[in-house]
């Protein structure tokens, strides 16, 4: 970490103005912008959501630093040749038909998005032929879905079985997660993992995909 | 204030445990608990259970009732449980609740006109959740209409406002707060009522946070709170507030609760 300290810092206490000057500071120097990426922002992302899982630290923060890296993002993107930001994996995600519910799965997708993942979000009330439809499309590694309301996690497994149907069922994981949302129920359902927050959905996200 | 105390839900373990074992001793005692501490209704929510939450639902109802005359919250998104758990109850319940979400609207209009009850009109709208209080205004009024329209008297109409948490969005509590007032003065005689635990998702000491925005949405014109009334600390915020705002004569009820050892600081 310590090439990057003052950037890693800054992101940890959300502070935009001086991350963003770390990082124009790192690139005027020279600095490969892979190691811009991987060393000072999305380590210390993994940092944010593994203190944010144990207690440590709390949404407002964890928001606060996932909004700084995304403007030190806008500095760097540009560099990056076509296609050329490594991206640890593509992941589909959604509230499950039925459910309008929105925040806990906005707060997966900053915290996979700071981890590294690229995220494609088809919002809420999505149906499971949409998140079919989609996974078809775009071939993403993950499906995530989230549910708040006992009523809507029956959407779940309606979903996995129309990625059955549409034959993409084994060519995607598929990660669960929601107040109600259980990981007895990821098992009952065959969901390949249940996540309890934010934090730990990038863990199993990251496990899902083969990565430590 | 009218209390619906909320401990008796299938989402804190050791209720789904005594729902399972068919512990009805344990529910009951949980029941007159709240009683006990204030609470107006009781809440029932049996949710968690998904496939069997029509027959636990029924048996809670049944279970609080066989021995307390009182009448219940009875809490659930599923139309279908809300409707054979109302046909159980006896007396006038609450109904927990009704929103603007197709699903729920259509097939719960004719039961919670069935009979004479309590309506809680969850400011959920048709396809988004409302941030601003002209959003939450908006979908509340539209509940009130059409309540009014099939002849509810709009004193049995709870409007939640839909608490958001504070920790995503700092402007969530005075959009609530801001809804709360609003409505109350469009709608002169509507009841509003809320949860007090989603404000403070997020952050560290919630029941600071819970029991200081109880004080602020009594304030606002609160009339109605779903909460744990056997949580000193809360039920001494709540009585004091009330007091403090010239609805307790005599200061009655703040001393009562006093005497009885129900409130401290």
């Amino acid at each position: 970490m310590s090439e990057f300290q003052a950037l890693s810092e800054a992101v940890l206490k959300g502070d935009i103005k001086t991350a963003v000057a770390e990082t124009q500071a790192a690139m005027d120097a020279g600095a490969n912008i892979q190691d811009i990426l991987d060393t000072g922002l999305i380590a210390t992302m993994d940092e944010v959501g593994d203190r944010f899982s144990k207690g440590i630290i709390f949404v407002p923060q964890m928001l606060r630093s996932a909004k700084t890296m995304q403007e030190c993002m806008k500095l760097i993107t540009p560099l990056f040749q076509k296609g050329g930001v490594t991206s640890k994996g593509k992941v589909l995600i959604g509230t499950v038909k039925g459910d309008l519910h929105d925040i806990g799965k906005n707060l997966v997708l900053m915290m996979m998005e700071g981890a590294g993942f690229t995220i494609t979000d088809l919002g809420v009330d999505v149906t499971p032929e949409k998140f079919a439809q989609k996974t078809q499309e775009i071939e993403p590694d993950i499906v995530a879905m989230s549910a708040l309301l006992s009523t809507t996690m029956p959407s779940m497994p309606l979903t996995i079985e129309a990625l059955q149907n549409a034959g993409v069922r084994d060519k995607v994981k598929i990660m669960i997660g929601g107040a109600p949302v259980t990981d007895k129920y990821a098992q009952e359902i065959k969901a390949d993992a249940y996540a309890s927050d934010a934090g730990s959905a990038v863990t199993k996200a990251k496990s899902l995909m083969g990565i430590s | 204030m009218i209390i619906v105390g909320e401990k008796i839900n299938t989402s804190r373990r050791i209720i789904r445990e005594a729902v399972e074992n068919r512990d009805a001793n344990f529910i009951i005692k949980v029941a007159q608990d709240q009683a006990q501490a204030g609470a107006n209704y009781i809440d029932v929510n049996a949710g968690t259970f998904v496939d069997k939450e029509i027959e636990n639902l029924c048996w809670l109802v049944e279970t609080v009732q066989s021995s307390l005359d009182y009448p219940l919250c009875l809490d659930s998104p599923n139309p279908t449980a809300l409707a054979e758990a109302m046909k159980l109850h006896k007396g006038e319940p609450m109904i927990n609740s009704i929103s603007m979400e197709e699903d729920r609207l259509g097939p719960l209009l004719p039961v919670v006109t069935s009979g004479p009850c309590q309506i809680i009109a969850l400011c959920m709208g048709q396809a988004s959740m409302p941030i601003t209080v002209e959003e939450r205004v908006d979908v509340g009024a539209q509940l009130i209409q059409k309540l009014t329209g099939e002849g509810v008297p709009i004193e049995k109409i709870f409007v939640d406002p839909l608490i958001q948490p504070i920790s995503v969005d700092t402007n969530m509590g005075i959009a609530a707060l801001g809804a709360i007032r609003k409505i109350i003065d469009d709608f002169p005689g509507v009841n509003t009522i809320c949860g007090l635990s989603n404000i403070s998702f997020g952050l560290p000491e919630r029941h600071i946070i819970n029991r200081n925005f109880l004080a602020l949405a009594m304030s606002y014109g609160l009339s109605g709170a779903i909460m744990d009334p056997t949580d000193i600390k809360l039920t001494s915020t709540l009585l004091s507030i009330e007091m403090l705002l010239g609805r307790d004569e005599y200061c009655e009820k703040f001393i009562d609760a006093y005497q009885e050892k129900r409130i401290s600081g």
